[in-house]
């Protein structure tokens, strides 16, 4: 059975209350698409059948379920190249030159997915500094459990590696087990994982360094948009850098943001006195 | 921007050249390392090659090894596309001179990403 419209209405409302994201009308096939699998392994025969029978009988594991569902998104290693060639050749320099040798630099990726981004980063410092775990930490967050935990556990499936990893990376920093890779523990310790809901108030974090933030901003409405940058700028340092996707930016959003140009991509950093 | 793909397999030089060919690419095809170095005697020099490991008659490794110890060829790009998934297999091919390493199987996304890493996405594809 297709989705009715009803049911359509009742996920969007849902997805927005929880995540604040808004699913436009038109994504009718994305909720087709992701949760029908789910209708199927309960024994029902399609994503209005799962709606009603959540609505009749309320499961918040269920709820939180669709929610994940319709919020992780793809996501691959070296993603869009430009803010981690960036990273390395402008932001890491710049930081370790404005900060003491004992202070450690605080990077956050706030929407992991699986883990590729924080796991990217931490490959790019174990490859450009001696000591890397000691000078640097990132914290890797997302809305979805089941994505902090795949990031903690640093395991991947062939197809996952294929997706942009460099070789030479791939051999240096990861092992062969069963039919999936394994990060190397040096990096995993690299890196703390947590939930945390962008669109409610941030929990205790920071204050960051270094900030990525790429293609999270798209899914949203313009007010919660203002808020995330908003909460965003409160824990990351005054000379800290915000990266965002390649589609996305601050202007017309937030004006205490200044836009940097870095080689191909650009970064954004929080304007003086705001 | 040109591509050569070498695999023994007629299905999966049609699957790779099918992919390059929608990037923009102009795609000839070898079925063994040594009819692929015939093409390049030829004269079609590519800016990349895709190659399988394991095939008769000459294997992707000593093609690899071949085109290397050739200077005319060193622009040339190569990257294995192969299920040979080891850690050491990868290490040998690296060491021999390819610049990549897929891993079948993959998908049209893992290969754009892949020509991505190595500047070889044609201008007007999205990485």
């Amino acid at each position: 059975m297709t989705l009715t419209a009803t049911s359509f209405d009742w996920v969007r409302q849902l997805v927005h209350r929880e995540s604040a994201i808004v699913l436009q009308p038109g994504k009718e096939y994305l909720v087709e698409a992701r949760l029908l699998p789910m209708a199927q392994q309960r024994g029902l025969s399609g994503v209005s059948e799962l709606v009603e029978s959540v609505r009749k009988t309320p499961d918040p594991a269920v709820t939180r379920r669709i929610v994940e569902a319709l919020t992780t998104n793809e996501t691959s290693w070296f993603r869009d190249g430009d803010p981690f060639t960036a990273f390395t050749g402008t932001v890491l320099p710049q930081l370790l030159a404005a900060r003491r040798p004992d202070e450690r630099l605080q990077i956050w990726s706030a929407a992991c997915s699986s883990g590729q981004e924080a796991y990217t980063i931490a490959m790019l410092l174990s490859d450009a500094l001696p000591h890397a775990a000691t000078r640097v930490s990132i914290t890797a967050t997302d809305l979805s459990r089941q994505m902090v935990e795949r990031t903690r556990a640093g395991r991947f499936s062939q197809l996952e590696v294929n997706r942009g990893l460099p070789a030479s990376m791939l051999v240096r920093h990861f092992t062969r087990a069963g039919n999936e890779w394994e990060i190397s523990p040096a990096l995993r310790r690299m890196i703390t994982t947590s939930e945390c809901n962008l669109a409610a108030p941030l929990p205790r974090l920071g204050p960051f360094d270094v900030v990525y933030l790429r293609n999270v901003l798209i899914y949203f409405d313009l007010p919660t948009k203002q808020q995330i940058l908003t909460r965003v700028r409160q824990i990351m340092r005054p000379d800290g850098w915000l990266f965002l996707g390649a589609a996305e930016t601050t202007l017309g959003v937030d004006d205490n943001w200044e836009r940097v140009v870095l080689g191909r991509g650009s970064a954004y950093r929080p304007r003086k006195g705001a | 921007m040109r591509a050569l793909v070498i695999d023994d397999s007629r299905a999966m030089r049609r699957i790779v050249g099918t992919i390059l060919k929608d990037f923009g690419y102009e795609v000839r095809e070898a079925a063994d390392g040594r009819l692929a170095l015939d093409v390049l005697e030829e004269g079609f020099v590519p800016d990349l090659c895709c190659i399988d490991w394991n095939m008769p008659v000459m294997d992707g490794l000593q093609f690899v090894f071949a085109v290397r110890a050739n200077p005319v060829y060193r622009q040339v790009t190569l990257m294995m596309v192969t299920t040979e998934s080891e850690t050491g297999q990868i290490v040998k091919a690296l060491a021999a001179g390819a610049h990549e390493y897929l891993i079948k199987p993959f998908t049209a996304d893992a290969m754009r990403d892949k020509l991505a890493l190595l500047g070889l996405l044609p201008e007007g594809v999205t990485a």
